[in-house]
């Protein structure tokens, strides 16, 4: 007998984003009409979110092997080998959509979310970063967003005891109305005990485990499948609250339940909960699971098989354990006080067939649930403004005119300015293996048990993306690589967290397909596996779509612990090197936007052959000892990374003396260019012939620009073909006040 | 060998950074000791990590603080035994009345995580006799409640037997508003019992235990413990109250 | 029976939450709020139909667990 559904009328599946022919393939595939419950199961499992509908065919191109990869895309994370029979397990993911309805709530969920992904695994978490995208700061909404979303990820993680060691923040007022909030996770799992997602073994039983069941961001998948209007903010109720405190448990109780030989599966219930977990897990066995929603705990009287299989209350994971080793299972589970039941067996037919109370009300074949879902091969083309964007006369552009004021100006605009009033607030030393902390090209945490230490970091410039998608992502995946060889690591592997407009308008489908061509080039030619990945598309508001974001999270290896670099001036006398070529490089920079208030022109030029000579380069000078620091040249140009050097180490500030040529360059070209290919080494004078040598051996454009020492910091630019020279002296002091607490102060509005 | 009790409350997040230290760094004997256990046997002290013990819910420590180990624990240092309680771990000591005064709120309202100084004001206590007196260490701090309060009476009397034992000071040594990171009262970042065998402590010498981490000026909290227990206490100089 | 208990910091100390919600509350024109405190509030079901002995029962919870006096006060209401 079935429960009584409402009809299914257009207005119903409309309500539910599906289709008409999505429609009729739910009831091809059922051979009937969809049940209520049915109806909501396909239209989470079939949503853009959780079907990769629009992006599936595309992300196939990305190259996902590679000699260290242990587990590629397709499970709850990806999985690199990092020797003494460790794995690192990382991804990253969005949590857009509720963190601009619910910055607080959004935020902390999307780090208990990706979290989740990581102890899944079998992977102990050990770090956390965040790239986050917010309008600018002088719109109040935009303040309470950044605060808010500061707050969750701190309240969440610090709970957790995961430190956040790093991360990224951008403001541009294409955010205003649709911020990101891109959290990325990465934890140590043992080689042979990575577990993974699947429900084998017919007979074997299905348990469930953590909070209870309430009825909490029911359509959660749905809504981060929509665009927003101003209506969007009265959707709160679907937002999910977070508790760190059960996920801390949660954690310590798989990873005990994983110590033991128990389990043949496990997913944790995110997006579309309860159906996801348990539809993704028959899917990949090949098997079926018979669900019984009687023993599920729920925090709410009264919920329909609808609210719980769809539910997305937070902390909650589905296990399958071994016959017979079901009373070990939940003895441990109580051992951590999360609520347990056996809420279902695995079985051979492949149908998920969910019972209630002695009833079917649910009963579909798990493979066309998880991945049968409808594939588009949407349209692209480029926007009609495209050529106004890269077209940009640079004569119409007055050079600049005091480059002491422009600097400074620079140093204090919010996407160049320290971040520290933000990673004050995570723990970002828990776990005692934090080497580099926030505040440096990359991340730094020893490995505990190994001499090894691993880098990370996250990166994309997405005004290179919205000029020119496919060179702007390759620009992404140069800077990551070169921030972790900027810290002495190895680039080893690669996650991606997508972030575009509504897929369905033809141009952003078009920056999609350009950003994933460049992303696969530059990752073939840089031999970086893509392991992991996460797609967040209809990101606009009342029909205005953000820049193409795709953001990168890149992990590298340092075999020893002990060749890790950092990025600021550290001895007096020490001689700055600058290492790469700079060019008449203004397109699309941070300066163009500050200065000028154009995000236009073309992004700079990409050499591959040269990225690579470079990083080959600075492994091999940083690992024999020859270099005291290296920082790589990006937002801001050369000026702001020199800057950078003398101001942003932990204890110490240094003065620098530079001098430099300007050539046939533009002055402003020259200081606030943003060349690719660039790095600013310090080594010791002794070192300086050596270094230089070994450069020019390497085929690696190197000069000697300056040294370090005093309180001032100066840069000489002499008088060249085009420009006239300049002369910048201003105290270290007074530079470190402007970029130190300029996000402090305009948030505190003093 | 010492062996050396970490206890482990639901929600605890430094367990396994003390357990390191004492284990892997110093070479002791640690047992990790789960908040429902009764019993405590042969142990030479006990460790109350940092984290956030029950979510912090409620107040930061006063769940813990009921838990069946928390008696054991109370019996431990009623016999004179060393009780270590670092971040939340002295929140726990303040909530159980192991120690006088309570935690507020950060006066910045915000979680606080960064390097800070401290002084060691008294030099003559089992935590810190490896340590010289008035000397200036450089430790990270990382809580949302470090804002020690106790009322007048008990701070002068705890002046007054110098249970005061850690202030936050500037990196000169100067104790100083601005060098408050939390709004403490007296600058206050760690006190000792009447009897000094139980110390709380704000701040985590664990996370600066280590050259490779870049600091190991809080090895010697650990040290003097270490020292304390085996009895070669140096020769101890109390400072004039 | 139910209980609604509120917690709240002791006059007198400082209450640095209250003190941000006045500033909030000032620079949102409220010129005539003062004095803001921020405390806990919660319900309690309690079995006990005696009034009395359900007072006692409120007081002693407070008193172990729910407030803590060195620096909160409390106070409650019993409701049938």
């Amino acid at each position: 007998m079935r429960p009584i559904s409402p009809l299914m009328t257009k207005d119903l599946i409309a309500q539910h984003n599906l289709t008409d022919d999505e429609y009729k393939k739910i009831v091809e595939i059922l051979g009937r009409e969809p049940n209520i419950t049915e109806l909501g199961m396909f239209s989470v499992m079939w949503s853009e979110h959780c079907s990769y509908k629009s992006s599936r065919v595309h992300l196939k191109k990305l190259p996902t092997t590679g000699p260290r990869v242990v587990q590629g895309p397709g499970e709850n994370a990806g999985a690199v080998d990092i020797g003494d029979g460790l794995c690192a397990v990382f991804k990253m993911e969005s949590h857009n959509h509720p963190s601009f309805i619910e910055p607080y709530q959004g935020a902390a969920t999307g780090v208990g979310g990706i979290l989740r992904d990581i102890f899944t695994m079998g992977a102990r978490p050990i770090a956390l970063l965040d790239a986050l995208r917010f309008g600018g700061l002088d719109h109040a909404k935009n303040r309470h967003l950044v605060k808010g979303v500061v707050s969750g990820i701190a309240g969440y993680g610090n709970c957790m005891g995961v430190p956040t060691v790093g991360g990224e923040i951008v403001f541009n007022d294409i955010y205003s109305q649709n911020p990101l909030v891109n959290v990325f996770c990465l934890g140590i799992a043992h080689k042979d005990k990575i577990f993974l997602g699947t429900a084998a073994g017919v007979g074997n039983p299905v348990i469930y485990f953590g909070s209870k069941t309430g009825r909490d961001g029911i359509h959660g998948a749905t809504m981060a499948s929509d665009s927003f209007d101003d209506q969007s903010e009265q959707k709160r109720p679907t937002v999910q609250v977070g508790d760190p405190f059960t996920e801390k448990l949660l954690l310590e109780a798989c990873l005990e339940l994983m110590a033991g030989d128990l389990l043949v599966g496990i997913q944790d219930m995110g997006a579309a909960g309860l159906t996801s977990s348990s539809c993704e897990m028959a899917s990949r066995a090949g098997n079926g699971i018979d669900l019984d929603l009687t023993d599920v705990p729920r925090r709410e009287p009264g919920m329909t098989p609808y609210e719980l299989m769809l539910s997305e209350s937070q902390e909650r994971m589905l296990m399958v354990a071994q016959a017979g080793k079901e009373e070990e299972c939940i003895r441990i589970c109580k051992k951590w006080d999360l609520d347990v039941a056996v809420v279902g067996r695995v079985t051979g037919d492949g149908i998920l067939r969910v019972k209630d109370q002695g009833q079917v009300v649910a009963e579909i074949p798990a493979k066309s649930l998880a991945d049968d879902g409808p594939r588009y091969e949407r349209p692209y083309s480029p926007p009609g403004y495209q050529d106004m964007l890269t077209n940009l006369n640079y004569d119409a552009l007055p050079d600049v005119k005091d480059a002491s004021a422009a600097l400074l100006s620079l140093l204090e605009s919010p996407t160049i300015a320290s971040k520290r009033w933000v990673y004050e607030q995570y723990d970002h030393m828990v776990r005692t293996n934090t080497m580099v902390r926030p505040g440096s090209d990359a991340a730094v945490v020893r490995i505990k048990g190994t001499n090894k230490a691993l880098a990370m970091t996250v990166d994309c410039n997405s005004r290179y993306c919205l000029l020119h998608p496919y060179e702007g992502a390759r620009l992404a995946v140069a800077e990551a690589a070169r921030n972790l060889v900027c810290s002495g690591a190895e680039p080893i592997g690669l996650t991606d967290c997508l972030n575009f407009g509504n897929p369905e308008r033809p141009e952003v489908m078009w920056q999609f397909v350009l950003a994933i061509e460049g992303m696969k080039d530059a990752c073939e030619y840089f031999k970086i596996p893509i392991v992991s990945g996460n797609v967040s598309f209809y990101n606009e508001t009342n029909g205005l779509s953000i820049y193409p974001t795709p953001m990168l999270g890149m992990v590298g290896l340092i075999e020893s612990a002990d060749k890790t670099m950092t990025q600021w001036f550290k001895q007096n006398g020490d001689v700055i090197l600058l290492l790469g070529k700079t060019k008449e490089d203004l397109g699309g920079s941070e300066y163009l936007k500050v200065h000028h208030h154009r995000e236009q022109g073309s992004p700079p030029l990409l050499s591959v052959e040269a990225e690579k000579m470079l990083h080959d380069f600075m492994l091999k000078v940083i690992h024999d000892g020859s270099v005291q620091s290296a920082h790589d040249c990006s937002d801001g140009g050369l000026s702001i990374a020199l800057a950078e050097c003398c101001i942003s180490a932990p204890d110490t500030r240094r003065g620098a003396v530079i001098k430099l040529g300007l050539d046939t360059l533009r002055l402003d070209a020259l200081l606030f260019g943003e060349s690719q290919s660039r790095v600013i080494l310090s080594v010791k004078p002794g070192m300086v012939d050596r270094v230089l040598n070994s450069a020019w051996d390497s085929g690696i454009p190197a000069t000697k620009i300056g040294a370090v020492g005093g309180d001032r910091f100066v840069i000489d630019v002499e008088e060249g073909q085009w420009s006239e020279g300049c002369h910048i002296d201003l105290p270290v002091d007074q530079l470190y006040d402007r970029w130190a607490f300029s996000i402090e102060r305009t948030l505190n509005g003093t | 060998m010492l062996k050396i009790g970490v206890v482990i409350f639901p929600g605890s997040n430094c367990d396994h950074d003390c357990q390191h230290i004492f284990k892997n760094v110093l070479g002791q004997y640690v047992e990790m000791i789960w908040h429902k256990e009764t019993l405590l046997a042969g142990l030479d002290a006990i460790v109350l990590p940092g984290g956030f013990s029950y979510g912090d819910y409620l107040r930061t420590g006063a769940i813990a603080r009921f838990s069946p180990v928390m008696g054991a624990v109370k019996g431990f240092a009623k016999k004179g035994g060393l009780v270590l309680g670092i971040c939340n771990g002295f929140q726990i000591l303040l909530e159980a009345g192991l120690l006088p005064g309570a935690m507020l709120r950060n006066k910045s309202l915000h979680f606080i995580c960064k390097d800070v100084s401290m002084k060691v004001e008294n030099a003559a206590t089992s935590f810190t006799s490896a340590y010289e007196s008035g000397q200036v260490l450089k430790i990270p701090i990382a809580h949302a409640d470090g804002n020690y309060y106790t009322d007048p009476v008990t701070l002068a009397s705890m002046q007054a037997n110098a249970q005061i034992v850690l202030r936050y000071c500037t990196p000169e040594g100067k104790v100083t508003p601005d060098a408050n990171p939390n709004g403490s009262l007296d600058n206050i970042a760690g006190i000792i019992n009447a009897e000094g065998n139980v110390l709380g402590m704000m701040p985590h010498p664990e996370r600066c235990a280590e050259a490779v981490l870049g600091n190991d000026d809080g090895k010697q909290i650990f040290l003097s413990m270490l020292e304390s227990l085996k009895g070669n206490k140096k020769q101890l100089k109390m400072i004039p109250a | 029976m139910k209980a609604k208990i509120y917690v709240t910091l002791k006059q007198g100390i400082l209450d640095p939450q209250g003190k941000a919600i006045e500033h909030a509350l000032d620079s949102l024109g409220f010129k005539n709020a003062g004095n803001v405190r921020v405390g806990k509030y919660m319900e309690v079901d309690l079995e006990e139909k005696d009034k009395v002995k359900a007072e006692a029962e409120v007081k002693q919870m407070c008193e172990k667990l729910l407030a803590n006096t060195i620096v909160e006060e409390y106070r409650y209401e019993l409701t049938a």
